[in-house]
């Protein structure tokens, strides 16, 4: 399926070829905390039902990227972005309907944070308030929680409080509390980075499941986990001077990893530095 | 002596210092509770005190009914007014009180939580009592729910922000809308905190004589109807208090013990009514 690249290094990386239709067209994107700016002129496309992991070192605005792609960033009252961010044809940065984005981008994030209530109750909190019919959130509850590969371990125990749980298992049910709502993108912020070896691990094949149905955006720390599960790779640096962020690499993650186009990325994966 | 040994010596000293001052900080509260219990048993136990009300110094069957309805209804309107508007403030400061003019309104709730209680109910007698030309329960209680209000806000205000801002980006990424998320999501996971402030500002009101004095004024008999005067159990506990008569002064310790034992009851009532979102709350 996806053919040998044609190398993306930064200034001609408008396409990526073999990568089948781009459910994110990020354009031109730049983005500021008020006069900060952390973001600079970010543009690939993330491609549809695939993973597509953003590495880089601390600071270089992978975080804010993801966060910029549901606009998470609403939050802070300065923050503002300017460029495009095309999902479906439907403009991020300017969209006006907000909450059907966040339905359609969900995300998950590097704490788990359940819910205060039931296993059950995590997972149709959101169906309930967007006003879905009891026998539809019921079967919302079964499905999305084996979807997230976690039904046979809670399935009698759905009355009982979700920090009961794990936390491999907390991580999942956020995954399953996000799919419940049925979205298309799903975006992980290190989704693992507290969890141990064991617990990523059942996270990272979960992923690669997923992709069946979503496109996954994960942004990690971990270069070893961006090469084991993602089938394409950003790598951002924060510019030296600037001190902004930076897309300096996109391509197929084999290709990223074994023949960087960049001398930047060549050096980050070779751990030379970040 | 060695220099460990002086360590754990010194160590042991202070350690010695401190249970011995928490202990004095604990006196005032132990002999507030002896003398209530002590002094305000003996009238409590007879069953006339919550069933009659006012009776003649010298007439035998006389009871306090009369303030323990009026303190209830007066508590009770108080809380219904200060209690959500006092919440929903809370929230409005954790959640989105960014701008100047939540600072003013931090400012105000602060200068309201310290300004005596006696110039509230100068205040609610002037814009009340004063216009509509007779004391009422209904005035009462609004200088108990401006008391009440600026407790509620600071403390909801304060357990909301400590809720990880990780559950509110959690809500908000499924596509709620952020009201939602604060009010159905962010406030249950703060239900301790908030329940805590609501409860205390009960305790609080409940205890106040002062801006009752101008404003509900008291009732020797028992009135149902807000739009009058209606006593209280902190006005039965002062009124009686200053005559000479011993049988009154039995009385107001047996209605500051009733008062005691009813704010411990809400607070215990509501805890229990509310147990299982706290637990839920409590493991986050």
């Amino acid at each position: 399926m996806i053919q040998p690249p044609a190398p993306v290094g930064r200034p001609e990386l408008r396409t990526v070829y073999g990568a089948g239709p781009a459910k994110v067209k990020v354009d031109q994107l730049s983005f500021y905390y008020g006069k900060f700016q952390a973001l600079h002129d970010v543009t690939f496309e993330i491609p549809e039902k695939r993973i597509t992991a953003i590495i880089g070192p601390s600071g270089c605005g992978k975080s804010t990227l993801l966060r910029v792609l549901n606009r998470m960033y609403d939050l802070v009252p300065s923050a503002r972005a300017t460029g495009a961010v095309v999902i479906d044809g439907e403009d991020v940065v300017s969209t006006r309907k907000l909450l059907d984005l966040r339905q359609k981008v969900g995300m998950v994030f590097q704490r788990a944070t359940p819910f205060p209530m039931s296993i059950r109750d995590n997972i149709a909190f959101a169906p309930r308030l967007l006003g879905w019919k009891p026998a539809r959130i019921k079967e919302a509850v079964t499905e999305s929680l084996e979807r997230a590969a976690l039904l046979d371990e809670v399935k009698d125990r759905l009355d009982e409080p979700a920090t009961s749980l794990s936390g491999g298992q907390q991580q999942r049910l956020a995954i399953a509390r996000c799919i419940a709502v049925s979205p298309q993108v799903i975006l992980m912020d290190e989704p693992c980075s507290a969890l141990d070896p064991v617990a990523t691990l059942k996270i990272e094949d979960l992923m690669s499941t997923l992709t069946r149905d979503f496109t996954i955006v994960i942004v990690t720390h971990n270069m070893q986990q961006a090469a084991r599960v993602s089938d394409f790779t950003a790598f951002m640096l924060m510019h030296p001077e600037h001190r902004y962020g930076e897309l300096i690499e996109f391509a197929p993650t084999a290709d990223l990893f074994n023949q960087p186009q960049d001398q930047r990325t060549e050096a980050y994966i070779t751990g030379r530095f970040g | 002596m060695n220099r460990t040994s002086r360590r754990s010596y010194t160590s042991f000293a202070w350690l010695g210092v401190m249970y011995l001052l928490t202990a004095f900080a604990l006196i005032p509260l132990g002999l507030v509770l002896w003398f209530t219990v002590a002094k305000g048993l003996p009238p409590a136990l007879h069953i006339e005190f919550y069933t009659n009300v006012f009776r003649p110094v010298g007439v035998p069957g006389a009871g306090i009914k009369q303030a323990i309805v009026g303190t209830l209804m007066l508590v009770g309107m108080a809380s219904v007014m200060a209690i959500p508007a006092g919440i929903l403030g809370g929230i409005y400061l954790a959640e989105y009180g960014l701008a100047r003019w939540a600072g003013w309104v931090r400012l105000a709730s602060d200068v309201l939580v310290g300004t005596p209680s006696i110039a509230v109910g100068l205040f609610v007698y002037a814009i009340l009592v004063a216009p509509l030309h007779h004391f009422s329960g209904v005035s009462g209680s609004v200088a108990l729910a401006v008391l009440m209000l600026p407790i509620v806000v600071r403390t909801t205000e304060g357990s909301v922000a400590l809720i990880p801002n990780g559950l509110r980006e959690s809500g908000l990424a499924l596509g709620l809308p952020r009201w939602r998320v604060s009010l159905q999501l962010i406030l249950p996971a703060a239900a301790p905190g908030v329940i805590t402030g609501a409860l205390l500002s009960v305790a609080r009101a409940s205890g106040e004589t002062a801006p009752l004095l101008f404003t509900a004024f008291g009732n020797q008999l028992l009135s149902l109807d807000p739009t009058h005067a209606i006593q209280a159990l902190p006005l039965t506990v002062y009124q009686y208090a200053l005559t000479p008569y011993k049988s009154l002064q039995d009385q107001a310790w047996g209605a500051a013990l009733v008062l005691v034992v009813m704010v411990l009851g809400i607070n215990l009532v509501s805890r229990w009514v509310l147990r299982r979102q706290i637990a839920l709350a409590g493991q986050l």
